[in-house]
Protein backbone atom coordinates (compact mmCIF):
# COMPACT_ATOMS: atom_id res chain seq x y z
CA UNK A 1 0.00 0.00 0.00
CA UNK A 2 2.72 2.47 1.04
CA UNK A 3 4.86 1.29 -1.84
CA UNK A 4 1.90 1.86 -4.14
CA UNK A 5 1.64 5.42 -2.91
CA UNK A 6 5.33 6.05 -3.47
CA UNK A 7 5.27 4.47 -6.91
CA UNK A 8 2.27 6.54 -7.83
CA UNK A 9 3.98 9.78 -6.87
CA UNK A 10 7.00 8.84 -8.97
CA UNK A 11 4.72 7.95 -11.89
CA UNK A 12 2.84 11.22 -11.64
CA UNK A 13 6.00 13.31 -11.72
CA UNK A 14 7.82 11.39 -14.43
CA UNK A 15 4.61 11.74 -16.45
CA UNK A 16 4.85 9.37 -19.40
CA UNK A 17 2.90 10.10 -22.55
CA UNK A 18 0.37 7.26 -22.10
CA UNK A 19 -0.60 8.67 -18.73
CA UNK A 20 -0.88 12.20 -20.11
CA UNK A 21 -3.11 10.89 -22.84
CA UNK A 22 -5.38 9.09 -20.39
CA UNK A 23 -5.76 12.26 -18.32
CA UNK A 24 -6.46 14.36 -21.41
CA UNK A 25 -9.13 11.95 -22.67
CA UNK A 26 -10.76 11.96 -19.23
CA UNK A 27 -10.77 15.74 -19.03
CA UNK A 28 -11.99 16.21 -22.58
CA UNK A 29 -14.87 13.75 -22.26
CA UNK A 30 -15.83 15.11 -18.84
CA UNK A 31 -15.61 18.72 -19.98
CA UNK A 32 -17.70 18.32 -23.12
CA UNK A 33 -20.29 16.11 -21.40
CA UNK A 34 -20.62 18.46 -18.44
CA UNK A 35 -20.95 21.50 -20.69
CA UNK A 36 -23.74 19.94 -22.73
CA UNK A 37 -25.58 18.42 -19.77
CA UNK A 38 -25.40 21.82 -18.03
CA UNK A 39 -26.82 23.50 -21.12
CA UNK A 40 -29.69 21.00 -21.15
CA UNK A 41 -30.09 20.49 -17.41
CA UNK A 42 -30.17 24.03 -16.02
CA UNK A 43 -32.88 25.39 -18.35
CA UNK A 44 -34.88 22.20 -17.84
CA UNK A 45 -34.51 22.50 -14.06
CA UNK A 46 -35.60 26.14 -14.07
CA UNK A 47 -38.54 25.35 -16.31
CA UNK A 48 -39.69 22.52 -14.06
CA UNK A 49 -39.18 24.68 -10.99
CA UNK A 50 -41.24 27.61 -12.22
CA UNK A 51 -43.89 26.46 -14.68
CA UNK A 52 -47.00 24.48 -13.98
CA UNK A 53 -48.25 22.13 -16.67
CA UNK A 54 -50.16 18.91 -17.03
CA UNK A 55 -48.00 15.85 -16.42
CA UNK A 56 -45.40 17.76 -14.45
CA UNK A 57 -45.40 15.21 -11.66
CA UNK A 58 -44.70 12.48 -14.18
CA UNK A 59 -41.81 14.44 -15.70
CA UNK A 60 -40.36 15.04 -12.24
CA UNK A 61 -40.75 11.39 -11.33
CA UNK A 62 -38.93 10.46 -14.53
CA UNK A 63 -36.21 12.96 -13.75
CA UNK A 64 -35.69 11.56 -10.27
CA UNK A 65 -35.53 8.07 -11.76
CA UNK A 66 -32.90 9.38 -14.16
CA UNK A 67 -30.88 10.72 -11.21
CA UNK A 68 -30.54 7.24 -9.84
CA UNK A 69 -30.29 5.41 -13.13
CA UNK A 70 -27.56 2.76 -13.25
CA UNK A 71 -24.87 4.04 -15.64
CA UNK A 72 -24.28 0.57 -17.08
CA UNK A 73 -27.87 0.46 -18.27
CA UNK A 74 -27.34 3.81 -19.99
CA UNK A 75 -24.17 2.35 -21.48
CA UNK A 76 -26.03 -0.67 -22.75
CA UNK A 77 -28.76 1.51 -24.24
CA UNK A 78 -26.27 3.79 -26.02
CA UNK A 79 -24.33 0.74 -27.15
CA UNK A 80 -27.38 -0.88 -28.74
CA UNK A 81 -28.42 2.41 -30.35
CA UNK A 82 -25.03 3.18 -31.89
CA UNK A 83 -24.06 -0.38 -32.81
CA UNK A 84 -23.71 -1.11 -36.52
CA UNK A 85 -26.86 -3.21 -36.26
CA UNK A 86 -28.63 -0.69 -34.00
CA UNK A 87 -31.31 1.80 -35.06
CA UNK A 88 -29.04 4.86 -35.09
CA UNK A 89 -25.92 3.05 -36.25
CA UNK A 90 -27.73 1.73 -39.31
CA UNK A 91 -28.62 5.23 -40.49
CA UNK A 92 -24.94 5.98 -40.97
CA UNK A 93 -25.44 9.71 -40.49
CA UNK A 94 -22.14 11.48 -40.06
CA UNK A 95 -23.13 13.42 -36.93
CA UNK A 96 -24.00 10.23 -35.06
CA UNK A 97 -20.87 9.13 -33.24
CA UNK A 98 -19.50 5.64 -33.86
CA UNK A 99 -19.08 3.13 -31.09
CA UNK A 100 -15.64 3.03 -29.50
CA UNK A 101 -15.05 6.75 -29.95
CA UNK A 102 -15.04 9.58 -27.44
CA UNK A 103 -18.22 10.84 -29.12
CA UNK A 104 -20.12 7.75 -28.01
CA UNK A 105 -18.74 8.20 -24.49
CA UNK A 106 -19.93 11.81 -24.41
CA UNK A 107 -23.44 10.73 -25.45
CA UNK A 108 -23.61 8.22 -22.60
CA UNK A 109 -22.19 10.66 -20.07
CA UNK A 110 -24.72 13.33 -21.00
CA UNK A 111 -27.60 10.92 -20.50
CA UNK A 112 -26.16 9.92 -17.13
CA UNK A 113 -25.47 13.43 -15.83
CA UNK A 114 -28.16 15.78 -17.14
CA UNK A 115 -30.93 14.45 -14.84
CA UNK A 116 -28.67 15.24 -11.88
CA UNK A 117 -28.07 18.79 -13.10
CA UNK A 118 -31.74 19.34 -13.89
CA UNK A 119 -32.95 17.77 -10.64
CA UNK A 120 -30.71 19.79 -8.35
CA UNK A 121 -31.39 23.00 -10.29
CA UNK A 122 -35.10 22.40 -9.95
CA UNK A 123 -34.73 21.90 -6.20
CA UNK A 124 -32.75 25.11 -5.92
CA UNK A 125 -35.35 27.09 -7.84
CA UNK A 126 -38.19 25.55 -5.84
CA UNK A 127 -36.51 26.46 -2.58
CA UNK A 128 -36.55 30.17 -3.45
CA UNK A 129 -39.05 32.27 -1.53
CA UNK A 130 -42.30 32.11 -3.41
CA UNK A 131 -42.79 35.81 -2.73
CA UNK A 132 -39.69 36.63 -4.79
CA UNK A 133 -41.39 36.09 -8.06
CA UNK A 134 -44.37 38.22 -7.11
CA UNK A 135 -42.05 40.96 -5.89
CA UNK A 136 -40.04 40.90 -9.09
CA UNK A 137 -43.23 41.08 -11.02
CA UNK A 138 -44.50 43.94 -8.90
CA UNK A 139 -41.22 45.82 -9.36
CA UNK A 140 -41.81 45.66 -13.10
CA UNK A 141 -39.01 43.26 -14.04
CA UNK A 142 -39.21 41.84 -17.55
CA UNK A 143 -39.46 38.00 -17.65
CA UNK A 144 -35.84 37.81 -18.65
CA UNK A 145 -34.72 40.05 -15.78
CA UNK A 146 -36.87 38.07 -13.38
CA UNK A 147 -35.39 34.80 -14.59
CA UNK A 148 -31.86 36.10 -14.24
CA UNK A 149 -32.49 37.41 -10.73
CA UNK A 150 -33.91 34.09 -9.66
CA UNK A 151 -30.98 32.20 -11.16
CA UNK A 152 -28.61 34.45 -9.22
CA UNK A 153 -30.61 33.88 -6.04
CA UNK A 154 -30.46 30.13 -6.54
CA UNK A 155 -26.80 30.07 -7.61
CA UNK A 156 -25.58 27.89 -4.72
CA UNK A 157 -28.03 25.17 -5.64
CA UNK A 158 -27.24 25.52 -9.33
CA UNK A 159 -23.52 25.18 -8.66
CA UNK A 160 -24.18 22.11 -6.55
CA UNK A 161 -26.09 20.68 -9.48
CA UNK A 162 -23.07 21.19 -11.71
CA UNK A 163 -20.76 19.65 -9.10
CA UNK A 164 -23.04 16.63 -8.82
CA UNK A 165 -23.01 16.28 -12.61
CA UNK A 166 -19.25 16.54 -12.68
CA UNK A 167 -18.89 13.93 -9.94
CA UNK A 168 -21.08 11.45 -11.74
CA UNK A 169 -19.23 11.91 -15.02
CA UNK A 170 -15.64 11.77 -13.84
CA UNK A 171 -16.21 8.71 -11.65
CA UNK A 172 -18.22 6.74 -14.21
CA UNK A 173 -16.65 3.52 -15.44
CA UNK A 174 -19.22 0.95 -16.59
CA UNK A 175 -20.81 2.89 -19.42
CA UNK A 176 -17.59 4.39 -20.80
CA UNK A 177 -16.00 0.95 -20.78
CA UNK A 178 -18.93 -0.40 -22.76
CA UNK A 179 -19.32 2.29 -25.41
CA UNK A 180 -15.73 3.57 -25.42
CA UNK A 181 -14.00 0.21 -25.37
CA UNK A 182 -11.02 1.33 -23.26
CA UNK A 183 -8.78 1.73 -26.34
CA UNK A 184 -5.26 2.86 -25.61
CA UNK A 185 -4.52 6.43 -26.71
CA UNK A 186 -8.12 6.85 -27.87
CA UNK A 187 -10.87 6.09 -25.40
CA UNK A 188 -9.02 5.04 -22.27
CA UNK A 189 -9.99 7.21 -19.31
CA UNK A 190 -8.71 7.29 -15.76
CA UNK A 191 -11.50 5.05 -14.49
CA UNK A 192 -11.24 2.42 -17.23
CA UNK A 193 -7.45 2.49 -16.93
CA UNK A 194 -7.81 1.73 -13.20
CA UNK A 195 -9.95 -1.30 -14.03
CA UNK A 196 -7.40 -2.45 -16.60
CA UNK A 197 -4.35 -1.98 -14.38
CA UNK A 198 -6.11 -3.86 -11.61
CA UNK A 199 -6.90 -6.67 -14.01
CA UNK A 200 -3.24 -6.76 -14.99
CA UNK A 201 -2.29 -6.99 -11.35
CA UNK A 202 -0.40 -3.68 -11.50
CA UNK A 203 -1.83 -2.27 -8.30
CA UNK A 204 0.66 0.56 -7.94
CA UNK A 205 -0.26 1.96 -11.34
CA UNK A 206 -3.95 1.57 -10.50
CA UNK A 207 -3.30 3.40 -7.26
CA UNK A 208 -1.45 6.19 -9.04
CA UNK A 209 -4.35 6.65 -11.43
CA UNK A 210 -6.76 6.67 -8.51
CA UNK A 211 -4.77 9.38 -6.78
CA UNK A 212 -4.70 11.45 -9.96
CA UNK A 213 -8.46 11.02 -10.32
CA UNK A 214 -9.05 12.15 -6.74
CA UNK A 215 -6.71 15.09 -7.17
CA UNK A 216 -8.46 16.29 -10.32
CA UNK A 217 -11.83 15.90 -8.63
CA UNK A 218 -10.58 17.82 -5.61
CA UNK A 219 -9.12 20.69 -7.65
CA UNK A 220 -12.30 21.07 -9.69
CA UNK A 221 -14.47 21.06 -6.58
CA UNK A 222 -12.26 23.61 -4.83
CA UNK A 223 -12.46 25.83 -7.91
CA UNK A 224 -16.24 25.57 -7.98
CA UNK A 225 -16.48 26.27 -4.24
CA UNK A 226 -14.42 29.42 -4.75
CA UNK A 227 -16.87 30.47 -7.43
CA UNK A 228 -19.73 30.27 -4.98
CA UNK A 229 -17.62 31.28 -2.00
CA UNK A 230 -19.40 34.52 -1.18
CA UNK A 231 -22.82 32.97 -1.40
CA UNK A 232 -21.82 30.27 1.08
CA UNK A 233 -20.44 32.77 3.57
CA UNK A 234 -23.65 34.71 3.76
CA UNK B 1 -46.43 29.10 10.43
CA UNK B 2 -47.63 25.91 8.81
CA UNK B 3 -46.05 26.99 5.56
CA UNK B 4 -42.67 27.48 7.19
CA UNK B 5 -42.91 24.09 8.77
CA UNK B 6 -43.65 22.52 5.42
CA UNK B 7 -40.78 24.31 3.73
CA UNK B 8 -38.44 23.24 6.53
CA UNK B 9 -39.44 19.64 5.93
CA UNK B 10 -38.90 20.13 2.21
CA UNK B 11 -35.40 21.49 2.76
CA UNK B 12 -34.59 18.60 5.06
CA UNK B 13 -35.81 16.08 2.53
CA UNK B 14 -33.79 17.77 -0.17
CA UNK B 15 -30.61 17.69 1.89
CA UNK B 16 -31.15 14.01 2.59
CA UNK B 17 -31.86 13.45 -1.08
CA UNK B 18 -28.77 15.33 -2.12
CA UNK B 19 -26.46 13.45 0.19
CA UNK B 20 -28.05 10.20 -0.89
CA UNK B 21 -27.57 11.06 -4.54
CA UNK B 22 -24.14 12.55 -4.15
CA UNK B 23 -22.78 9.70 -2.06
CA UNK B 24 -22.41 7.08 -4.82
CA UNK B 25 -20.54 9.49 -7.03
CA UNK B 26 -18.27 10.58 -4.22
CA UNK B 27 -17.43 7.12 -2.95
CA UNK B 28 -16.92 5.48 -6.30
CA UNK B 29 -13.46 6.85 -6.93
CA UNK B 30 -11.83 5.92 -3.63
CA UNK B 31 -13.39 2.47 -3.80
CA UNK B 32 -11.79 1.91 -7.13
CA UNK B 33 -8.38 2.78 -5.77
CA UNK B 34 -8.51 1.13 -2.41
CA UNK B 35 -10.16 -2.17 -3.19
CA UNK B 36 -9.25 -2.95 -6.76
CA UNK B 37 -10.59 -6.48 -6.50
CA UNK B 38 -14.05 -5.19 -5.77
CA UNK B 39 -14.92 -4.89 -9.42
CA UNK B 40 -13.40 -8.17 -10.39
CA UNK B 41 -14.65 -10.53 -7.74
CA UNK B 42 -18.37 -10.87 -8.06
CA UNK B 43 -18.30 -14.52 -7.10
CA UNK B 44 -16.37 -13.96 -3.94
CA UNK B 45 -18.69 -11.30 -2.61
CA UNK B 46 -21.64 -13.57 -3.17
CA UNK B 47 -20.41 -15.84 -0.43
CA UNK B 48 -22.66 -15.21 2.55
CA UNK B 49 -19.99 -15.82 5.15
CA UNK B 50 -17.61 -13.36 3.58
CA UNK B 51 -20.10 -10.55 3.74
CA UNK B 52 -21.52 -11.32 7.14
CA UNK B 53 -18.86 -10.02 9.46
CA UNK B 54 -15.79 -9.05 7.52
CA UNK B 55 -14.52 -6.51 10.04
CA UNK B 56 -14.80 -8.67 13.11
CA UNK B 57 -12.63 -11.45 11.71
CA UNK B 58 -10.22 -9.25 9.85
CA UNK B 59 -8.60 -7.40 12.71
CA UNK B 60 -7.12 -10.03 15.03
CA UNK B 61 -6.30 -12.98 12.76
CA UNK B 62 -5.24 -11.23 9.63
CA UNK B 63 -3.61 -8.06 10.79
CA UNK B 64 -1.14 -8.23 7.94
CA UNK B 65 -3.89 -8.50 5.38
CA UNK B 66 -5.88 -5.72 7.01
CA UNK B 67 -3.08 -3.20 6.61
CA UNK B 68 -2.79 -4.18 2.98
CA UNK B 69 -5.47 -3.42 0.45
CA UNK B 70 -8.75 -4.51 2.07
CA UNK B 71 -9.36 -8.14 1.32
CA UNK B 72 -12.81 -8.58 2.72
CA UNK B 73 -13.85 -10.41 -0.41
CA UNK B 74 -11.11 -12.95 0.03
CA UNK B 75 -11.83 -14.09 3.54
CA UNK B 76 -10.26 -17.44 4.09
CA UNK B 77 -12.80 -19.59 5.87
CA UNK B 78 -12.82 -23.26 6.64
CA UNK B 79 -15.02 -25.17 4.22
CA UNK B 80 -14.35 -22.68 1.43
CA UNK B 81 -11.62 -22.86 -1.13
CA UNK B 82 -10.68 -19.73 -3.06
CA UNK B 83 -9.69 -20.46 -6.64
CA UNK B 84 -8.23 -17.61 -8.64
CA UNK B 85 -8.47 -18.35 -12.32
CA UNK B 86 -8.53 -16.83 -15.75
CA UNK B 87 -11.66 -15.50 -17.35
CA UNK B 88 -11.46 -18.14 -20.09
CA UNK B 89 -11.99 -21.15 -17.82
CA UNK B 90 -14.87 -19.44 -16.12
CA UNK B 91 -16.55 -17.82 -19.13
CA UNK B 92 -16.42 -21.03 -21.16
CA UNK B 93 -18.45 -22.78 -18.45
CA UNK B 94 -15.77 -25.38 -17.69
CA UNK B 95 -15.67 -24.55 -13.99
CA UNK B 96 -19.42 -24.63 -13.63
CA UNK B 97 -19.22 -28.09 -15.14
CA UNK B 98 -16.33 -29.41 -13.05
CA UNK B 99 -16.54 -27.73 -9.66
CA UNK B 100 -19.85 -29.18 -8.40
CA UNK B 101 -18.22 -32.63 -8.57
CA UNK B 102 -15.33 -31.47 -6.40
CA UNK B 103 -17.62 -29.66 -4.00
CA UNK B 104 -19.75 -32.75 -3.54
CA UNK B 105 -16.84 -35.11 -3.12
CA UNK B 106 -14.98 -33.05 -0.53
CA UNK B 107 -17.84 -31.12 1.07
CA UNK B 108 -16.23 -27.80 0.36
CA UNK B 109 -17.48 -24.70 -1.40
CA UNK B 110 -15.19 -23.31 -4.09
CA UNK B 111 -15.25 -19.54 -4.52
CA UNK B 112 -14.07 -18.63 -7.99
CA UNK B 113 -12.32 -15.34 -8.56
CA UNK B 114 -12.27 -15.00 -12.32
CA UNK B 115 -9.72 -12.44 -13.50
CA UNK B 116 -6.85 -12.16 -16.00
CA UNK B 117 -3.88 -14.52 -15.51
CA UNK B 118 -1.78 -11.56 -14.41
CA UNK B 119 -4.14 -10.54 -11.67
CA UNK B 120 -4.82 -14.14 -10.66
CA UNK B 121 -1.14 -14.63 -9.97
CA UNK B 122 -0.94 -11.33 -8.13
CA UNK B 123 -3.79 -12.49 -5.92
CA UNK B 124 -1.86 -15.71 -5.28
CA UNK B 125 1.29 -13.76 -4.52
CA UNK B 126 -0.56 -11.82 -1.85
CA UNK B 127 -1.94 -15.03 -0.37
CA UNK B 128 -5.51 -14.03 -1.09
CA UNK B 129 -6.32 -17.28 -2.89
CA UNK B 130 -5.66 -20.93 -2.02
CA UNK B 131 -5.14 -22.34 -5.47
CA UNK B 132 -4.63 -20.96 -8.98
CA UNK B 133 -5.66 -22.26 -12.38
CA UNK B 134 -3.85 -20.10 -14.92
CA UNK B 135 -2.29 -20.12 -18.36
CA UNK B 136 0.83 -18.08 -18.69
CA UNK B 137 3.70 -20.52 -18.55
CA UNK B 138 6.57 -18.07 -18.15
CA UNK B 139 4.80 -16.13 -15.42
CA UNK B 140 3.89 -19.42 -13.72
CA UNK B 141 7.53 -20.49 -13.65
CA UNK B 142 8.54 -17.12 -12.24
CA UNK B 143 5.80 -17.47 -9.64
CA UNK B 144 7.16 -20.84 -8.53
CA UNK B 145 10.76 -19.62 -8.52
CA UNK B 146 9.81 -16.75 -6.22
CA UNK B 147 8.47 -19.30 -3.73
CA UNK B 148 4.90 -18.14 -4.05
CA UNK B 149 3.59 -21.62 -4.82
CA UNK B 150 4.28 -25.04 -3.40
CA UNK B 151 3.39 -27.25 -6.35
CA UNK B 152 2.63 -26.79 -10.04
CA UNK B 153 1.10 -29.34 -12.41
CA UNK B 154 0.04 -29.29 -16.05
CA UNK B 155 -3.73 -29.62 -16.33
CA UNK B 156 -4.84 -29.20 -19.90
CA UNK B 157 -4.45 -27.02 -22.91
CA UNK B 158 -6.73 -25.31 -25.28
CA UNK B 159 -5.76 -23.48 -28.41
CA UNK B 160 -6.00 -20.01 -29.80
CA UNK B 161 -7.42 -19.11 -33.16
CA UNK B 162 -6.93 -16.03 -35.30
CA UNK B 163 -10.34 -14.82 -36.35
CA UNK B 164 -11.53 -12.15 -38.71
CA UNK B 165 -14.25 -11.18 -41.20
CA UNK B 166 -15.44 -14.01 -43.45
CA UNK B 167 -14.24 -12.23 -46.63
CA UNK B 168 -10.73 -12.06 -45.12
CA UNK B 169 -9.60 -8.71 -46.60
CA UNK B 170 -6.00 -9.23 -45.48
CA UNK B 171 -5.86 -12.71 -47.02
CA UNK B 172 -4.38 -14.64 -44.10
CA UNK B 173 -6.50 -17.76 -44.31
CA UNK B 174 -4.55 -20.96 -43.73
CA UNK B 175 -1.24 -19.26 -42.97
CA UNK B 176 0.89 -19.97 -39.89
CA UNK B 177 0.29 -17.65 -36.97
CA UNK B 178 3.54 -15.78 -37.48
CA UNK B 179 3.00 -15.30 -41.22
CA UNK B 180 -0.56 -14.17 -40.61
CA UNK B 181 0.60 -11.54 -38.14
CA UNK B 182 3.28 -10.39 -40.59
CA UNK B 183 0.65 -10.03 -43.29
CA UNK B 184 -1.67 -8.07 -41.00
CA UNK B 185 1.12 -5.67 -40.12
CA UNK B 186 2.16 -5.32 -43.75
CA UNK B 187 -1.38 -4.54 -44.96
CA UNK B 188 -2.10 -2.41 -41.87
CA UNK B 189 -5.37 -4.26 -41.32
CA UNK B 190 -7.20 -3.42 -38.14
CA UNK B 191 -6.20 -5.84 -35.39
CA UNK B 192 -7.62 -5.76 -31.86
CA UNK B 193 -5.40 -6.61 -28.94
CA UNK B 194 -6.52 -7.48 -25.41
CA UNK B 195 -3.78 -5.21 -24.09
CA UNK B 196 -4.40 -6.40 -20.54
CA UNK B 197 -1.43 -8.72 -19.85
CA UNK B 198 -3.80 -11.68 -19.84
CA UNK B 199 -2.71 -15.11 -21.02
CA UNK B 200 -4.21 -14.35 -24.43
CA UNK B 201 -2.38 -11.04 -24.62
CA UNK B 202 0.87 -12.68 -23.58
CA UNK B 203 0.39 -15.25 -26.34
CA UNK B 204 -0.31 -12.52 -28.87
CA UNK B 205 2.82 -10.63 -27.87
CA UNK B 206 4.92 -13.78 -28.18
CA UNK B 207 3.67 -14.24 -31.74
CA UNK B 208 4.52 -10.61 -32.58
CA UNK B 209 7.95 -11.24 -31.08
CA UNK B 210 8.42 -14.33 -33.26
CA UNK B 211 7.40 -12.26 -36.27
CA UNK B 212 9.94 -9.62 -35.21
CA UNK B 213 7.35 -6.88 -35.40
CA UNK B 214 6.54 -4.22 -32.86
CA UNK B 215 2.92 -3.47 -33.70
CA UNK B 216 2.21 0.25 -33.64
CA UNK B 217 -0.10 2.52 -35.59
CA UNK B 218 -3.79 3.18 -35.99
CA UNK B 219 -4.43 -0.36 -37.25
CA UNK B 220 -3.26 -1.88 -33.97
CA UNK B 221 -5.96 -1.27 -31.38
CA UNK B 222 -4.95 -2.01 -27.80
CA UNK B 223 -8.33 -2.25 -26.17
CA UNK B 224 -7.73 -3.37 -22.61
CA UNK B 225 -10.85 -5.53 -22.51
CA UNK B 226 -11.75 -9.07 -21.54
CA UNK B 227 -12.09 -11.69 -24.29
CA UNK B 228 -15.88 -11.49 -24.52
CA UNK B 229 -15.89 -7.70 -24.78
CA UNK B 230 -13.09 -7.80 -27.31
CA UNK B 231 -15.01 -10.22 -29.53
CA UNK B 232 -17.99 -7.88 -29.38
CA UNK B 233 -15.72 -5.07 -30.49
CA UNK B 234 -14.18 -7.16 -33.27
CA UNK B 235 -17.65 -8.00 -34.53
CA UNK B 236 -18.65 -4.35 -34.46
CA UNK B 237 -15.50 -3.18 -36.23
CA UNK B 238 -15.18 -6.26 -38.46
CA UNK B 239 -11.58 -6.49 -37.36
CA UNK B 240 -9.08 -9.31 -36.78
CA UNK B 241 -8.17 -10.61 -33.37
CA UNK B 242 -6.69 -13.53 -31.46
CA UNK B 243 -9.11 -15.51 -29.30
CA UNK B 244 -9.12 -18.71 -27.33
CA UNK B 245 -11.26 -21.30 -29.07
CA UNK B 246 -13.65 -21.86 -26.16
CA UNK B 247 -14.72 -18.24 -25.83
CA UNK B 248 -14.91 -17.89 -29.59
CA UNK B 249 -17.20 -20.93 -30.01
CA UNK B 250 -19.43 -19.78 -27.19
CA UNK B 251 -19.85 -16.44 -28.93
CA UNK B 252 -20.49 -17.97 -32.34
CA UNK B 253 -23.52 -19.62 -30.77
CA UNK B 254 -24.84 -16.21 -29.81
CA UNK B 255 -24.43 -14.70 -33.26
CA UNK B 256 -20.79 -13.77 -33.79
CA UNK B 257 -20.17 -13.86 -37.56
CA UNK B 258 -16.36 -13.71 -37.58
CA UNK B 259 -14.66 -16.88 -38.80
CA UNK B 260 -11.55 -18.85 -37.86
CA UNK B 261 -8.79 -18.05 -40.35
CA UNK B 262 -5.73 -19.53 -38.69
CA UNK B 263 -5.75 -22.57 -36.39
CA UNK B 264 -3.85 -25.69 -35.44
CA UNK B 265 -0.45 -23.98 -35.44
CA UNK B 266 1.79 -25.18 -32.62
CA UNK B 267 2.45 -21.56 -31.70
CA UNK B 268 -1.22 -21.24 -30.84
CA UNK B 269 -1.38 -23.88 -28.11
CA UNK B 270 -2.25 -22.64 -24.66
CA UNK B 271 -1.29 -24.80 -21.67
CA UNK B 272 -3.03 -24.40 -18.29
CA UNK B 273 -1.36 -25.09 -14.98
CA UNK B 274 -2.68 -25.54 -11.47
CA UNK B 275 -0.67 -24.08 -8.61
CA UNK B 276 -1.15 -24.42 -4.85
CA UNK B 277 -0.30 -21.16 -3.10
CA UNK B 278 2.44 -21.23 -0.47
CA UNK B 279 0.60 -21.39 2.90
CA UNK B 280 3.26 -19.13 4.45
CA UNK B 281 1.72 -16.28 2.48
CA UNK B 282 -1.30 -16.01 4.69
CA UNK B 283 -2.36 -17.81 7.84
CA UNK B 284 -5.82 -18.51 6.43
CA UNK B 285 -4.70 -20.49 3.40
CA UNK B 286 -6.37 -23.89 3.13
CA UNK B 287 -3.25 -25.77 2.10
CA UNK B 288 -4.69 -29.28 2.58
CA UNK B 289 -7.79 -28.56 0.58
CA UNK B 290 -5.73 -26.81 -2.10
CA UNK B 291 -3.55 -29.90 -2.49
CA UNK B 292 -6.65 -32.08 -2.68
CA UNK B 293 -7.97 -29.84 -5.42
CA UNK B 294 -4.69 -30.03 -7.34
CA UNK B 295 -4.60 -33.81 -7.13
CA UNK B 296 -8.26 -34.03 -8.00
CA UNK B 297 -8.05 -31.95 -11.16
CA UNK B 298 -5.06 -33.85 -12.55
CA UNK B 299 -6.58 -37.27 -11.75
CA UNK B 300 -7.57 -39.46 -14.69
CA UNK B 301 -11.38 -39.44 -14.15
CA UNK B 302 -11.49 -35.64 -13.95
CA UNK B 303 -9.19 -35.35 -16.96
CA UNK B 304 -11.63 -37.58 -18.80
CA UNK B 305 -14.43 -35.20 -17.82
CA UNK B 306 -12.40 -32.27 -19.14
CA UNK B 307 -11.98 -33.98 -22.49
CA UNK B 308 -15.73 -34.52 -22.68
CA UNK B 309 -16.54 -30.88 -21.97
CA UNK B 310 -18.00 -29.12 -25.00
CA UNK B 311 -18.39 -32.30 -27.08
CA UNK B 312 -22.12 -32.27 -26.84
CA UNK B 313 -22.61 -28.61 -27.57
CA UNK B 314 -19.89 -27.86 -30.12
CA UNK B 315 -18.95 -31.30 -31.39
CA UNK B 316 -15.36 -30.74 -30.29
CA UNK B 317 -13.39 -30.69 -27.04
CA UNK B 318 -12.74 -27.19 -25.80
CA UNK B 319 -9.91 -28.27 -23.53
CA UNK B 320 -7.50 -31.14 -24.15
CA UNK B 321 -6.42 -32.94 -20.93
CA UNK B 322 -2.68 -32.85 -20.43
CA UNK B 323 -1.76 -34.00 -16.89
CA UNK B 324 1.04 -36.49 -16.31
CA UNK B 325 -1.39 -39.06 -14.94
CA UNK B 326 -3.66 -38.68 -17.98
CA UNK B 327 -0.79 -39.03 -20.43
CA UNK B 328 0.42 -42.15 -18.62
CA UNK B 329 -3.08 -43.61 -18.73
CA UNK B 330 -3.24 -42.92 -22.45
CA UNK B 331 0.13 -44.61 -22.92
CA UNK B 332 1.75 -41.49 -24.31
Amino acid sequence: MLKGLLDSIVLIFTGDSALTNIILVSLRVTGISLLISTLIGIPLGIFLGLKRFIGKRLVIALLYTGMGFPPVVVGLFVYLMLSRAGPLGQLGWSFIPHLYTTGAMVVAQIIISFPLVAGFTMSAVLSLDSQLRLQLHALGATPRQALWTMLVEARVGVLISIIAGFGSIISEVGAVMMVGGNIENATRTLTTAIVLETRKGDFSMAMALGIILLTISFIVNVAMLRLQGKALDQ
Amino acid sequence: MFKRFVSCICVLLMVVGMTACAAPAATEAPKATEAPQATEAPKATEAPKATEAPKATEAPTEAAAATEVPTAQFQHTAGRLILATTTSTYDSGLLDYLLPMFEEEYGVKVDVVSVGSGEAMKIGERGDADVLLVHSRKAEDAFMEAGNGTRREDVMYNDFVIIGPADDPAGIKGMTAVDAFKKLAETQTEFLSRGDKSGTHTKELSIWASAEITPTGDWYVSAGLGMGDLLTMAQEKQAYTLSDRATYLTRVKSGLDLVVLVEGDKALLNPYGVITVNPEKNSGIQADMATKFLEWIISVPVQQKISEFGMEEYGQSLFIPDSTAWKAAQGQ
